[in-house]
């Protein structure tokens, strides 16, 4: 049988495995986007257990409409969006005191110059072994942002989604989500330097 | 050109910042980032802190996510057993 189109790796073999009734195709399905599920229902939720509710929500989700997934949307796509769907519901039933919003620490005169310059320290993570504990750092400190910024950078910079299908994955505008990437790019920046510098 | 002429057409740092998530998108029209890289080239505060906001998305691209525990796994594929068993009541 010819298939119209192949998705560079094989999810594709791994959900007609599933609806086969394969179990081992649904543990490499598990072992390769639970981590990362989990990640982004963090990234929404802001609590590790209900985080790990929702992806358990998901999965079942998953399997119930894995025989209507048509490979239209890849199939990271496809689990994010059913994910995102389920931690907003639980993030608003869990009604978490919003984070203030936090604009980063960019300070500029009225003329518009840095009253303050970064300090710099950029060339130090050309070190692989400071790149390194900067990825480590990141992780940690990405809780430290407020959720819809944490969101954007997830699926952004982390999992590498398109500008165009994170803003169909979160219900915002491209504008909004630039403006939310920009804002959680500068304040985690903000934070790294606090770590690195002295 | 005048040096009031110039200066309307130079971006101030402020103004600089704000572009910089488009232009590491690459998502500038070619006039805002002939206008940024202009800035960049005279200003070492600018350049600096384009160099760390790539340097905190390349961090973020090599975030590795915590690994999956033995006991998740068995979890998740004890639901996946009883969904098979009856898909209507799965949960």
């Amino acid at each position: 049988m010819l298939l119209a189109s192949t998705p560079v790796d094989d999810d594709g073999a791994l959900v007609a495995g599933i609806r086969a009734g394969d179990e081992h195709a649904f543990a490499e399905l598990v072992r390769r986007y639970q981590p990362r599920m989990l990640r982004l229902a963090e990234a929404t939720v802001g609590s590790h257990a209900v985080a790990q509710e929702v992806t358990q929500d998901t999965w079942i989700a998953v399997l119930r409409g894995v025989d209507r997934f048509e490979g239209r949307s890849s199939l990271k796509t496809w689990l994010f969006r059913i994910l995102v769907n389920r931690a907003r519901t639980a993030a608003s039933r869990e009604q978490r005191a919003g984070r203030p919003e936090d604009f980063g620490d960019e300070r500029f005169d009225a003329a518009g110059a840095w009253t303050v310059p970064p300090e710099p320290w950029a060339d130090r993570a050309e070190d692989q072994l400071m790149a390194a504990q900067l990825a480590q750092r990141v992780q940690m400190l990405l809780p430290e942002l407020p959720a819809a910024q944490r969101q954007v950078l997830v699926l952004r910079d982390v999992e590498g989604l398109s500008p165009e299908d994170v803003s169909g994955l979160l219900g915002v505008s491209d504008g909004n989500q630039r403006v939310l990437l920009h804002r959680g790019r500068a304040r985690l920046r903000q934070l790294l330097a606090a770590e690195v510098l002295p | 050109m005048t040096l009031r002429g110039w200066r309307r057409r130079s971006l101030v740092c402020r103004q600089a910042v704000a572009l910089m998530t488009d232009y590491l998108d690459g998502n500038l029209d070619a006039r805002s980032r002939a206008r940024l890289e202009q800035h960049l080239a005279a200003c070492p505060h600018c350049s600096e802190y384009l160099a760390q906001l790539r340097v905190t998305v390349d961090a973020l691209g090599r975030a590795t996510p915590d690994a999956l525990s033995d006991e998740a796994l068995d979890e998740l594929v004890g639901l996946y057993r009883r969904w098979r068993a009856d898909p209507e009541t799965a949960d």
